[in-house]
């Protein structure tokens, strides 16, 4: 892609360098590192689901009980299926309930007995990587049926709470024209240490993300995708403590999109870092095979700082996403980064530095299918004044070519958007598509003018920032609130129980697949 | 006094011309049913007060909706010796505002202890007022430079919460009970209420929240303030600046502050 902002590519290439360089020893903590969500989701790719009578999964059952009698050091799968062969289990579900009754004695398998539940874990799990891989093959083949909707695509929330109003509501959004559809999860699940299991009626501001609530909504946008001759996207949240399993039933359920930002739980939840990288790594890595796009969450360090004085921690952030993200295996086009509309509309000249930022993410990542959220933060309750901004917004990403628009309502920050809400911000981003998607090819910023120059001035602060990050450490930084002005200790947050140390022959049958690209 | 009657303004005094936007759940697709719809929104105007009403948009959203905007003449007055307002006994104050008055009054932070006591695993409502996220479009306790938040979690012991909030030498103590069975909220009010009595005379002030909770019902329950639904991060902060960095501190804590000190001046520099 040719660079209109005419940016130096050594500059370029020293912000990736030295985010490579900042983000190196996360790397490698999360290398050495397990967490029991990382281990719960081995089972869940194992094929073990359900919970008991007062749901609580059968995952946190069998990974709890196998924690306090033989450590998870090694992993949970070789004393689990250890204790399957031995046992006479009939299969996990049953093992997991009678670890539950305390009846398990689990142990770490040395010599043959290990030899042979390290086979057995391995075939289970190829069984869920087959599944994972034959999921991507038919969203391949539902596109083909289809058609690919054009970019933008048009991002749409649906949120009631309950999964069967959230269905006729997002087959009406997605008649209306959205091309991917966001079930906004219950307010708090980012802080559940388990994932609610079944189809779920009641969630506070949003519906809770459960394995059998992404196959409901999957299947009845397959429905509207066929009626419309289009395909349909599904976006659902994995940040949060149980990022690695939303991770795996995403991809075991063909969900297309999913949030997994990975400083977002640390930042806006008080979620430990250390907890977070490590499940970021592995959540990632499952998406990767999954074929699933990455949406990063930079957008919301700008609803607590200043969107001009903090753009350049979005591109931090960014590079950082880009990073991890690529070291977890995932490709350009899965990594949908983030970043918004939230400039003061009364700061002069508002709309250029708008420009100014959208162009500049666009250029630093050409391949990237670059999420642009709307405005929030400025939207005041003057419904009117509001559209005229969401205009505005729709404009901005057309012009820089944003790939994925999360289309804004002119109620935002009121009540959870009316049917008629929704219908006029369709309108709103039709009309400035239908006027103006074209205007992008002519949109040639003057060389040297007020947008370059602001563009430049980001990317070297930037750069800066990175150099700071390289010189403290990344955990350090993120102590200091240099992301969303908010500081988190790395021994702080919720979820540091759940760390574990790896111990020489940790066993992880899932990242043999994941890591190697093993067939399932 | 003047008049106190008035009615809406369009462009001429007294010609009561309002605009409303709404949807019914009506067809727009044949002819038929857009008279239909159009009928229908006319009939709902003329119930809402509005005079010679005029459908001037209207719209099919999908096979079963349709929006209109309407314009018509109300029909209703308004005294406005009849419009009370409700006083907030405390201003509602910007994060930057919070942050002053808290450096101004106290030259540290003020230490929020947040938690969800006994059984109650709900965290929503806490985490709502305490996380950065926050809710309703206010940012939580937590992004207010001048405020430090222990937030505790869920399923705290009021004597981990009392020994805790003293460690941390907290100002405040918030807890949330969303649980309501067999009256757990109003019982877990008051273990906590007699729990920080006994533990200290110059105990924290507690703010406690729930839906189901009754504003009033605080000097009964012994806690200093109470916080229903709907309660947003910004009145917490700014009820906290008004209760501990208002007035100069110190002395044991009985009951809330008189409502009657603080004049209101409502949305006051949001």
């Amino acid at each position: 892609m040719q660079t209109r902002l005419n940016l130096d590519p050594a500059i370029v290439r020293e912000a990736r360098e030295l985010a490579a360089r900042a983000g190196q020893p996360i790397v490698e903590m999360a290398s050495t590192h397990t967490t029991v969500s990382v281990e719960r989701a081995v089972l869940r790719l194992a094929g073990l689901a359900g919970a008991d009578n007062d749901g609580m999964p059968w995952v946190n059952h069998l990974v709890d009980s196998v924690r306090q009698t033989a450590g998870l050091e090694h992993g949970v799968a070789l004393p689990a299926w250890d204790a399957l062969i031995t046992g006479g289990y009939t299969d996990l579900a049953a093992l997991a309930e009678g670890a539950a009754l305390g009846k398990v004695q689990f142990r770490v398998p040395s010599g043959e007995d290990a030899a042979a539940a390290r086979a057995a874990a391995q075939a289970a799990l190829r069984t869920g990587i087959a599944r994972i891989d034959a999921n991507r093959v038919r969203r391949g083949q539902m596109i083909d049926q289809t058609t690919e909707p054009r970019k933008p695509w048009i991002y749409l929330i649906v949120a009631t709470g309950d999964i069967y109003e959230d269905i006729p509501q997002a087959q009406a959004a997605a008649r209306e024209g959205a091309d991917v559809i966001a079930v906004i999860r219950s307010t708090g699940q980012s802080l559940l240490d388990y994932v609610p299991e079944g189809a779920t009626r009641e969630g506070y501001a949003g519906t809770y993300a459960t394995q059998e609530n992404f196959r409901l909504m999957r299947a009845a946008l397959d429905e509207t995708s066929r009626e419309l001759g289009r395909y349909v996207r599904l976006t659902n949240y994995a940040s949060g403590l149980c990022m690695p399993e939303i991770a795996a039933l995403a991809g075991l359920e063909r969900l297309d999109m999913m949030l997994n930002d990975c400083m977002y739980g640390i930042i806006f939840r008080d979620i430990n870092p250390r907890r977070t990288f490590i499940d970021q790594r592995f959540a990632r890595q499952i998406h990767a095979r999954a074929g699933i796009i990455i949406n990063t969450g930079e957008d919301n360090y700008l609803t607590t700082a200043d969107a001009v004085d903090a753009a350049h921690t979005v591109v931090v952030s960014q590079l950082l996403n880009e990073f991890f993200g690529k070291e977890a295996g995932l490709a350009d086009v899965q990594l949908g980064l983030g970043h918004a509309f939230e400039i003061n509309p009364a700061v002069p000249d508002s709309f250029l530095l708008e420009l100014a930022h959208a162009q500049l993410v666009r250029e630093l990542f050409p391949d990237a299918p670059l999420k642009y959220m709307p405005p929030t933060k400025h939207m005041t309750g003057n419904v009117f004044a509001g559209y005229l901004l969401d205009a505005f917004f729709n404009l901005c990403g057309v012009m820089t070519g944003q790939s994925i628009l999360l289309i804004g309502m002119m109620t935002e920050g009121i009540h959870t958007p009316f049917l008629s809400d929704r219908d006029l911000a369709l309108e709103n981003v039709r009309y400035v598509r239908n006027a103006a998607g074209r205007l992008g090819e002519s949109f040639v910023p003057a060389p040297g003018g007020f947008i370059e120059q602001r563009a430049k001035h980001v990317l070297s602060e930037s750069v800066g920032l990175l150099r700071r990050i390289c010189d403290d450490g990344l955990l350090n930084a993120i102590a200091d609130g240099t992301f969303g002005i908010t500081r988190r200790p790395a021994d702080g947050g919720r979820g540091l129980d759940g760390v574990i140390e790896r111990a020489d022959g940790y066993f992880n049958p899932a990242s043999e697949f994941l890591e190697n690209g093993a067939g399932g | 006094m003047t008049s106190q009657i008035v009615r809406p303004y369009g462009d001429t005094t007294g010609d009561g011309r309002v605009q409303v936007s709404f949807t019914l759940p009506v067809p727009f697709g044949t002819g038929t049913e857009r008279a239909r719809a159009e009928g229908a929104a006319l009939q709902l105007a003329a119930k809402m007060g509005l005079d010679s009403a005029m459908v001037v948009h209207a719209k099919g959203m999908g096979p079963d909706y349709t929006f209109f905007v309407v314009y018509g003449r109300a029909s209703h007055l308004v005294d406005l010796s009849q419009v009370t307002v409700t006083e907030r006994e405390f201003p509602l104050l910007s994060a930057a505002e919070v942050n002053l008055a808290i450096r101004t009054a106290l030259g540290r932070k003020l230490v929020v202890v947040g938690a969800c006591i006994g059984t109650d695993a709900h965290t929503v409502g806490i985490d709502a007022i305490l996380n950065v996220k926050g809710h309703a479009g206010e940012k939580g306790l937590e992004y207010y430079r001048e405020i430090r938040v222990v937030n505790l979690g869920s399923q705290v012991a009021v004597p981990d919460l009392v020994a805790r909030a003293q460690a941390e030498g907290a100002d405040a103590v918030l807890v949330s009970q969303v649980v309501t069975q067999r009256d757990a909220h109003i019982q877990g009010a008051r273990e906590l209420a007699a729990a920080f009595a006994a533990a200290s005379p110059a105990r924290p002030l507690l703010v406690i929240g729930g839906p189901r909770y009754d504003p009033s019902m605080a000097a009964s329950l012994g806690v200093d303030k109470i916080f229903g639904k709907g309660t947003t991060p910004g009145e917490v902060a700014s009820y906290l600046a008004y209760a501990l960095a208002s007035a100069p501190r110190g002395g044991s804590r009985g009951s809330s502050p008189s409502a009657s000190t603080v004049a209101e001046t409502p949305e006051d520099g949001r």
